[in-house]
């Protein structure tokens, strides 16, 4: 019972920081319709500067808002000066375009940090096991990580439901040229969207930083993971996002969790030993594979056209 | 149209450097070169795989590496279970490569454009979670493979001169075929779907099918440098399969120019000696490689190829 509480919250809280990612890639390939394969970087670059922060003002939360920025005005940096050049053309020159800006991070992160990882240590007040059921105790951390996705998510949806520049966003999302002729300055429009992205992948990087170590690739993996992601969902769509998410980071976790149990039942143990790991490893490419024999433009397409 | 031009002079001056070079570097005992060359030879064949389905049929593959990798370990778990038979692991690796290609293709190309990269990249990288997994077989680790493929005297993969001239046999047979695809009524077909599926479809040929055929025999071709590959290193890993390879690859066939025969090959060798150049100025010669791949996509269309067909035009 402990343990599947225990799981099912890890489920949660890995699907959170997963919509997270996911999030800011679906908005700029719906809206700008620009692949951005360099978007784990980002996640990277976020746990870097997190560690890097606290280490120097000595807080962990002002570590990671100054990390926060940072990532932010790296993604405008970097929208500005190259990857606006791209939109309007080729996916496949996206693809290549950005997986040159991976290279050229990765070997930054070496040069400026060192091949070995960092760590960011939590503050003591995020350590403590915090009761959550009568007898279950769960890590602060890992709960304040739900919190912070959570309202995350709640500030996004209202924020592209409610406000003018959510409207916008819808608008350019559904017809880029109309919002255009209709007055609209889109490329602050972008920029401002790009940078969006690029702080939620960044703050999904240093809320994962004090689980993970902080290292040189830790955004490609779990970038794919987005990908498997906005593919389940449908492009463009953070509600698909969302619920795909979540359904990803539970059938992942939980997978891990419990799948080898649950062969040691059906095969003999050291066939089951053999198989489970790499079987919980393909869970969820296995699922990917088998929304797209049912539905090919993912759970929750956003516009259909 | 012109019979000589800068593009395939250039072509037959590359062909000529990979077909002599071998024998200076026996002559003068320079082991290094015909180790990078069967490096380069290996990928350009897997490159110029690829460029079948990307730069002819319009898929765009981000999960190419796979099969590399399908190739490579076929050859390495065949030769850990004590076969070492050449005629039985070339075989079975061009089988299983064929396979893997069946099944992901058919459910790749239920989507297109991006879903496609996306998909590919994805099924790829579960491949490469697969083989980690095979604790048997090194997971994380790799394998050694302790034994060359036998070919019972008829070629002797030991020697290395022997070894990258039946590479290099295997990249222009590679090639040799393609060409015969690319101009036969099949080939003609998949062109023409890649320009417009939809109209394609109306005069009535079953696009997918098409499709799916030529992505099977494109992956068949790419396995098939993985098991020259992993009998060129005499280890397999799963990194062989990482999607970093992938993009080496597709990285490969846009730099020499995308739907052109030769032009994998030019852009594995130019992307290959550049990265060896590189990283003997410096460790970090990736920081120069990623701007420069921006600045090739961002200015250079049309990769090596098309720049040497507008210089030859003047």
């Amino acid at each position: 019972m402990l343990l599947v509480v225990e799981q099912f919250l890890n489920g949660l809280q890995f699907g959170l920081l997963l919509f997270l990612l996911a999030a800011g890639l679906t908005l700029v390939f719906g809206i700008m319709d620009f692949v951005n394969l360099a978007h784990g970087s980002l996640y990277m670059m976020g746990a870097y500067f997190a560690a890097t922060f606290a280490a120097w003002t000595g807080s962990f939360l002002l570590g990671a808002l100054l990390a926060l920025g940072a990532t932010l005005v790296l993604g405008i940096v970097l929208e500005m000066s190259a990857l606006r050049h791209l939109y309007g053309r080729d996916h496949l020159d996206h693809v290549l375009a950005t997986f040159g800006l991976i290279l050229f991070f990765n070997e930054a992160v070496r040069l400026i940090w060192g091949p070995a990882g960092l760590a960011l240590p939590l503050p003591a007040w995020l350590t403590v096991p915090v009761p959550i059921l009568p007898g279950i105790h769960y890590p602060a951390y890992r709960l304040a990580i739900i919190a912070v996705a959570l309202l995350v998510a709640l500030l996004l949806y209202l924020g592209v439901m409610r406000t003018r520049i959510g409207m916008l966003i819808r608008a350019g999302a559904s017809n880029r040229e109309m919002i255009g002729a209709l007055g609209i300055n889109i490329k602050l429009l972008y920029t401002l969207v790009f940078g969006l992205g690029a702080a939620l992948a960044g703050l999904a990087g240093l809320m994962q930083a004090p689980i993970l170590t902080v290292q040189i690739g830790m955004g490609e993996n779990i970038l794919i993971l987005a990908f498997v992601i906005i593919v389940i969902g449908g492009i463009g769509s953070i509600r698909g996002a969302f619920l795909a998410a979540i359904f990803v980071g539970m059938i992942d976790t939980l997978g891990r969790a419990f799948l080898p149990n649950l062969l040691r039942q059906v095969l003999s143990g050291a066939a089951a030993s053999t198989a489970a790991p790499a079987l919980s490893s393909m869970l969820i490419y296995l699922l990917m594979a088998i929304v797209l024999v049912v539905r090919p433009e993912g759970l929750f397409p956003a516009n259909r056209r | 149209m012109k019979a000589f031009t800068v593009s395939k002079a250039v072509t037959a001056l590359m062909l000529a450097g990979l077909v002599l070079l071998p024998l200076y570097s026996q002559l003068s005992g320079n082991i290094f070169i015909l180790t990078l060359l069967t490096r380069i030879v290996i990928l350009a064949l897997a490159a110029a795989s690829l460029n079948l389905i990307m730069g002819f049929g319009g898929m765009m593959s981000f999960g190419h590496a796979a099969y590399l990798g399908i190739g490579g370990y076929a050859v390495g778990m065949l030769a850990q279970e004590g076969i070492g038979s050449g005629f039985i692991q070339f075989p079975v690796a061009l089988a299983a490569s064929a396979i893997y290609g069946l099944v992901i293709g058919a459910l790749s190309l239920r989507t297109r454009g991006v879903y496609f990269i996306m998909i590919t990249l994805a099924f790829a990288q579960m491949a490469y979670y697969v083989a980690s997994g095979l604790a048997r077989y090194g997971g994380d680790d790799g394998l050694t493979v302790y034994k060359r493929s036998d070919f019972s005297g008829l070629i002797d993969l030991g020697n290395r001169t022997q070894f990258y001239y039946l590479c290099l046999a295997c990249l222009f047979g590679v090639i040799f075929l393609i060409w015969r695809i690319v101009n036969s009524r099949f080939g003609l077909v998949v062109q023409g779907l890649r320009s417009n599926e939809q109209r394609m479809q109306a005069i009535g040929f079953p696009a997918k099918r098409y499709q799916l055929v030529c992505f099977v025999i494109s992956g068949t071709m790419c396995g098939l440098a993985g098991a020259l590959l992993a009998n060129n290193t005499d280890f397999v890993s799963p990194a062989m399969m990482y999607w970093t390879r992938s993009g080496d690859l597709m990285v490969m066939v846009i730099l020499g120019g995308m739907g052109t025969l030769f032009g994998p090959v030019m852009g594995a060798v130019v992307f290959l000696l550049l990265e060896e150049f590189l990283s003997q100025i410096t460790e970090y010669w990736a920081l120069i490689m990623g701007p420069l791949l921006l600045l090739i996509v961002l200015f250079g269309r049309g990769g090596i190829m098309g720049m040497l067909g507008r210089a030859g035009r003047g």
